[in-house]
C-alpha cells in the first residue's frame, strides 16, 4: 500500500483492518480443521455415527441451550427463568458453582497456607513434607472417597476441586514468598516497618507473579476435576451430561456439550491470562 | 555426559576439620529422613487413632492399618501386579508416544514457519483445554479396551511437551547455532549436536508435567471404563461398598504417583548433570 493511501485512511481503521486480518491469517487452520470435519462426515468418508457433521453439532447446541419447554406464563420475571432453563445453561450453571466455590476456596486456604510456610519456620518444618508427599499424587482417584463421604451432590465435587487445586497454590505461594530477596525484607524493617507490614507490603507483592501461575495451574486442573468427576458420579453438570447424552447415543448432542466445556476451559484461561497481565502490569 | 559424576561436588559441603566418619554420615542421613517424614507419619497416626476412636464408622474411614493390610492381600493375591502393570502399562506407553509425537511437533514448529502457522493456534486453543471430556468421543471412536485409553493418553500428554519444546528449541542461542553452522555442520548434525541438547533442559520440564498428566489419565479411564487396572479396581470396591478397598486404591495410586514424579526427577539430575539447571525442582 502507498503512503498516500495509507494517509487517506484514518489511522485506527487502517489498524483494526490489519489486525482483523492478522487474526484471521493466525486461526485460519483452526477454520480448515472445521472445514475438514464437515466436509469428510457430508461426504460419508467418515461415518456420521463415529463423526456427527460440524453444523448438526452446532445445532443441537441450540437446541441444548434453549429452553425445551414450552413458556408457561407467569411472573414478569418467569421469562427469565423461563430462558435459562435449557439442559445446557442449568447442568453448565452447577458446574460452573462447583468449580468456582471448589477453587476459591483452594486459592484463600492455599495462599495461606504457603505464606505461612515461608514466614514461620516451625510451619515449614511440619507442612512442607506432608505437601511434598501428596502433591505428586493423582487427585482424581479420591472421587469414590469423596463421593463416599458427601453424596452425589454439589459439596462432593467442591471437596475434590479444593483438595486438587490448594496444593499447587500452596506450593507456589511458598515458593513465591521463599524467594523475595531477603535485602528488601531487611530494608523493610531497618526502615521501620512491622512484622505485619513487611508481609503484606514486601512479601505478598513479590510472591505475586509465582503465586498468580500457580493459580492458573489450578484453573486448569479445576476443569479436569469437575469433568472428570461429573463423569464418574453425579446427577447433574456438564461432564454428567456428556456421559449421559454418550450413553444415549445422541453423539451430536455429546460432541456439542465436549465443546462447550472445551470452550470453558480455553476462555477461562485466556481471561485468566488476561487479568493476570493486568494484576502484574506494575512489574515492567 | 552421565559420566562425570557428581561426587566431587557432594563433598564440598562438609566442614573443614569435621572428620566424614560413617556414623557421623548416618546421623546426618536419620536426621534428614526424620524430618523428612515425621509430619507424613503424624498424619497417618492421626488417621489411624481417629478412624479407631469409633467416631466414624469404618465405612467412612477405615484405619490406616487395615487399609495396609487389604494393599498386603492384594498384592499377595497378585491382582495389585496385575493392575498395577495395567496402569503402568497404560500410562508409559502413552506417554512415550506422546513425547516423541511432542518433540517432533515441537522442533517442527520452531524450525519451520508453515509448521509453525498451521500447529500454533491448534495448540494454543488445545493446550487450555479439558481433554479428559473428550473421553466419550475416544471411546467411540477406539472402544472401551487399551487403545481408547492410551489415545486419549497421547492426546492429553502431548501438549505440555510440544509447548516445552517449541519454547526450548527457540530459545537455543543463534551463535550456537551460526558458529556450527560456519564450522560446517549440516541441519542433521545440527539437529542432533546443537539443537536438541541445548533444549534439552526445557523439554525435559515439559515430559515432567506430561508424565503425571499420563497417569492421571490412566486412571481417570479406568475409573469410567472398568475393567483391570488401578482406578477400575478402585471403583469396583466403590461400587460393592468395599471402604477398604477404596482406600487401599487411593494408597496404591498415591504410591505409584510419587514414585513415578520422583523417578523423573532423578532422571532430570542423572540426564543433566552438565547442566546449570539439573536440580529444578518439579513444579508444575
Amino acid at each position: 500500500m502507498t503512503t498516500e493511501a495509507l494517509s487517506s485512511l484514518p489511522v485506527g481503521v487502517e489498524d483494526r483492518k490489519t489486525r482483523l486480518f492478522a487474526g484471521f491469517m493466525r486461526y485460519l487452520p483452526l477454520f480448515i480443521l472445521a472445514a475438514l470435519w464437515e466436509l469428510g462426515s457430508r461426504s460419508g468418508l467418515v461415518s456420521t455415527l463415529a463423526l456427527p457433521a460440524l453444523s448438526t453439532v452446532i445445532v443441537s447446541w441450540f437446541d441444548l441451550l434453549l429452553p425445551s419447554n414450552p413458556f408457561t406464563g407467569g411472573g414478569a420475571l418467569a421469562w427469565i427463568g423461563w430462558a435459562l432453563s435449557g439442559d445446557l445453561v442449568v447442568n453448565g450453571a452447577d458446574s460452573l458453582w462447583r468449580l468456582c466455590a471448589g477453587l476459591g476456596l483452594a486459592i484463600g486456604i492455599g495462599t495461606i497456607l504457603g505464606i505461612a510456610m515461608a514466614w514461620y519456620r516451625p510451619f515449614e518444618v511440619f507442612i512442607n513434607p506432608i505437601v511434598q508427599v501428596f502433591y505428586p499424587m493423582p487427585k482424581s482417584a479420591l472421587i469414590p472417597v469423596t463421593v463416599l463421604w458427601l453424596g452425589f451432590g454439589h459439596a462432593s465435587k467442591i471437596l475434590l476441586i479444593f483438595i486438587g487445586c490448594m496444593l499447587p497454590v500452596t506450593l507456589s505461594a511458598y515458593n513465591g514468598a521463599r524467594g523475595t530477596e531477603q535485602a528488601l525484607v531487611w530494608s523493610a524493617r531497618s526502615m521501620g516497618a512491622s512484622r505485619r507490614r513487611t508481609l503484606f507490603e514486601v512479601v505478598l507483592p513479590s510472591a505475586l507473579p509465582e503465586l498468580l501461575n500457580g493459580i492458573r495451574t489450578a484453573l486448569a486442573l479445576s476443569f479436569i476435576l469437575m469433568v472428570s468427576s461429573e463423569l464418574i458420579v453425579a446427577r447433574s453438570g456438564l461432564g454428567y451430561m456428556i456421559g449421559w447424552l454418550g450413553d444415549g447415543g445422541v453423539y451430536d448432542a455429546m460432541f456439542a456439550v465436549v465443546l462447550t466445556v472445551a470452550a470453558l476451559g480455553f476462555a477461562a484461561d485466556r481471561g485468566y491470562l488476561m487479568l493476570m497481565k493486568r494484576i502484574l502490569s506494575w512489574r515492567e | 555426559m552421565a559420566r562425570m559424576t557428581g561426587n566431587s561436588a557432594r563433598t564440598v559441603g562438609v566442614l573443614p576439620g569435621l572428620e566424614e566418619t560413617g556414623l557421623s554420615r548416618l546421623v546426618e542421613a536419620g536426621k534428614r529422613l526424620f524430618l523428612a517424614w515425621f509430619s507424613v507419619v503424624l498424619v497417618l497416626v492421626a488417621w489411624e487413632t481417629f478412624a479407631r476412636s469409633g467416631a466414624v464408622t469404618t465405612f467412612l474411614l477405615p484405619p490406616f492399618t487395615m487399609v495396609v493390610e487389604r494393599v498386603w492381600a492384594d498384592a499377595a493375591s497378585g491382582d495389585l501386579v496385575i493392575n498395577l502393570g495395567r496402569t503402568l502399562y497404560r500410562a508409559l506407553f502413552g506417554f512415550t508416544v506422546a513425547s516423541c509425537v511432542g518433540i517432533t511437533i515441537g522442533i517442527l514448529m520452531a524450525r519451520n514457519a508453515a509448521f509453525r502457522w498451521f500447529f500454533d493456534p491448534i495448540v494454543s486453543v488445545g493446550f487450555p483445554m479439558p481433554k479428559i471430556g473428550f473421553l466419550p468421543i475416544f471411546m467411540l471412536w477406539f472402544g472401551l479396551y487399551d487403545t481408547s485409553k492410551i489415545a486419549l493418553i497421547i492426546f492429553d500428554a502431548s501438549f505440555p511437551v510440544i509447548t516445552a519444546t517449541y519454547a526450548a528449541t527457540l530459545g537455543v542461542e543463534r551463535y550456537t547455532i551460526w558458529s556450527a553452522r560456519m564450522l560446517g555442520s549440516g541441519e542433521r548434525n545440527l539437529l542432533w549436536e546443537i539443537i536438541l541438547p541445548a533444549a534439552f533442559p526445557g523439554i525435559m520440564t515439559g515430559l515432567q508435567i506430561a508424565l503425571p498428566i499420563s497417569l492421571i489419565i490412566a486412571i481417570v479411564t479406568e475409573m469410567i471404563m472398568g475393567g483391570p487396572g488401578l482406578g477400575g479396581a478402585m471403583i469396583a470396591a466403590s461400587r460393592f461398598a468395599d471402604s477398604p478397598g477404596v482406600f487401599a486404591g487411593i494408597l496404591e495410586i498415591a504410591v505409584a504417583g510419587y514414585f513415578v514424579v520422583r523417578g523423573m526427577a532423578y532422571l532430570r539430575r542423572r540426564l543433566l548433570v552438565w547442566h546449570q539447571e539439573a536440580e529444578e525442582p518439579t513444579t508444575v
